[in-house]
């Protein structure tokens, strides 16, 4: 049980801030010694090996590694003290990549990308490209962490934003362990204030989904089982209503790693999700049909192997020469923390990936 | 053999005991599976009925696989330390219960 940690990795000056030195961590060892297979040689055996994009559906874009928070999990080493955000310029390439993009989702994530200073303004012309499921991942606090952001569940609303969030638990303790002390109860505020404006109601079309990964090293139970307690208890405790939870496993990487690292934990959660590796999830992990794009504008397989720095495998690897159809005859870069998307019945940005 | 009666990683090989007597080993197999699906119980209450049982039959196996289950499942530390408390419960009633067995024997010898 580590203390939870106020700044970054990177702040830190931790080893595991280098993206370099986590990719050693992932492929050295067991993995190196032949313990535990790879993840290439685990998919060769279901010929699912190289890892090909199939039809684009989203497009995800990470507006800066700065946060409000500085969770304990944390798969980009996001904090206050990240000072990497994306410029006006860049959301204008974006911008025109929305405009003429063939998928269907927009999914904004950070750090708290509320946090850009050109935030608003950014969504409220994306809102307009006819986008048909636009997401903001919020990270409820932010709501309340300043009064220039209190009227955010009015603002989401007005441009009919889909709000994912996440919570890591329906209970105080385990919700501040693995994000800080009081998170839990701001949190719970801010999901009251966007019920009150019609997010996450029966019927509501305004989406408010919710994020669960485990706050430990184990993996998440089934998301069905976990939806159902997360609403009867926050229904009956607090009279808060959402529509549908996201159970994810954490994929070891960054300040995960680090915990796993530290807490002597790494091998044995390696090969939890070696066995429970499930060649069905392969077919739809998350880079199968999206792209990422992080905050100086290069493109990624996924928000994973942009922490990572593992750029996509194409001649097109930056906004500013993007181009669908090149990016689409890729293979995807692979490391052993894909077998974070695969255990189980898989995890990707929304979820399980198997029905 | 290694130098411990336990070893951690041995759980690991639990699937293994099918290699000497593959069709047993199969029928449990298939039965435990079964047993902890969802049914009239959910599959968190089966869970920590697991981790009391566990704890009474003193497996380490059983604690080490249960606790991460139980995890795995929402369970809080809290509803763990009960669920425990309720196996250490009818572990000491069902000693103390036969106290009235020594009773009743006392009973009859003593005049
Ligand atoms: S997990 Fe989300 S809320 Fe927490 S520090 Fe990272 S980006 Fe911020
Ligand atoms: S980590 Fe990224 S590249 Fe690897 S399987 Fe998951 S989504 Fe795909």
């Amino acid at each position: 049980m580590a203390k939870l940690k106020q700044q970054s990795l990177r702040k830190r000056d931790n080893e595991l801030a280098s993206a370099n030195r986590q990719l050693e961590i992932l492929n050295g060892g067991i993995f190196e010694n032949g313990e535990l297979p790879t993840f290439a040689k685990k998919i060769m055996q279901t010929n699912q090996f190289p890892l090909r994009p199939k039809k684009l559906e989203i497009l995800q874009i990470n507006l800066g590694y700065m946060c409000n928070q500085v969770c304990e999990h944390c798969h980009v080493d996001a904090g206050p003290d990240r000072k990497e955000i994306m410029t006006w310029e860049t959301m204008q390439m974006c911008l025109e990549v929305i405009k003429n993009t063939g998928a269907h989702t927009l999914d904004l994530t950070g750090g708290a990308p509320e946090m850009n200073p050109n935030f608003r303004r950014f969504v409220d012309k994306a809102s307009q490209a006819g986008i048909k499921d636009f997401i903001v991942r919020s990270n409820l606090t932010i709501i309340r962490a300043n009064k220039k952001y209190h009227d955010l569940p009015q603002f989401f609303k007005k441009h009919n934003v889909h709000v994912v969030s996440s919570m890591p638990h329906w209970t105080r303790g385990k919700t501040d362990k693995q994000r800080g002390e009081g998170v839990f109860d701001m949190s719970i505020t801010a999901l009251k204030q966007l019920n009150a404006v019609g997010y996450g109601m029966p019927g509501s079309n305004l989406k408010l989904d919710l994020v669960y990964n485990p706050n430990g090293a184990y993996l998440p139970g089934d998301q069905t089982s976990m939806e159902k307690e997360f609403k009867s208890a926050l229904l009956a405790d607090f009279n808060i209503q959402f529509h549908s939870l996201f159970a994810i496993t954490n994929l070891p990487i960054s300040r995960f790693l680090d915990y796993l690292i530290a807490s002597e934990n790494y091998e044995e959660y390696m090969y939890q999700l070696v066995e429970a590796y499930n060649p069905g999830a392969v077919k739809n992990v998350m880079c199968t049909n999206t792209i990422s794009i992080s905050w100086d504008g290069w493109l990624y397989d996924c928000d994973f192997n942009q922490m990572l720095g593992l750029k996509v495998a194409s001649k097109v690897t930056h906004i500013n020469q993007y181009n669908e159809s090149i990016l689409s005859d890729r293979d995807i870069v692979i490391s052993q923390h894909c077998y974070g998307c695969t255990a189980g019945a898989g995890s990707s940005c929304q979820g399980v990936v198997t029905t | 053999m290694a130098n411990n009666y336990y070893d951690p990683k041995d759980l690991r090989k639990f699937g293994e005991i099918t290699q000497w007597s593959e069709e047993l080993g199969n029928k449990f197999f298939d039965y435990y599976g079964k047993v902890f699906e969802e049914g009239a119980l959910t599959a968190r209450e089966k869970s920590l009925i697991a981790l009391a049982v566990s704890h009474t039959e003193q497996c380490p196996y059983c604690i080490d696989a249960y606790t991460k289950d139980s995890l795995e499942r929402g369970v809080t530390k809290e509803q763990m330390m009960e669920a425990i408390h309720v196996g250490a419960a009818i572990k000491s009633g069902a000693t103390l219960v036969h106290a009235t067995m020594m009773m009743n024997k006392v009973n009859k010898l003593e005049m």
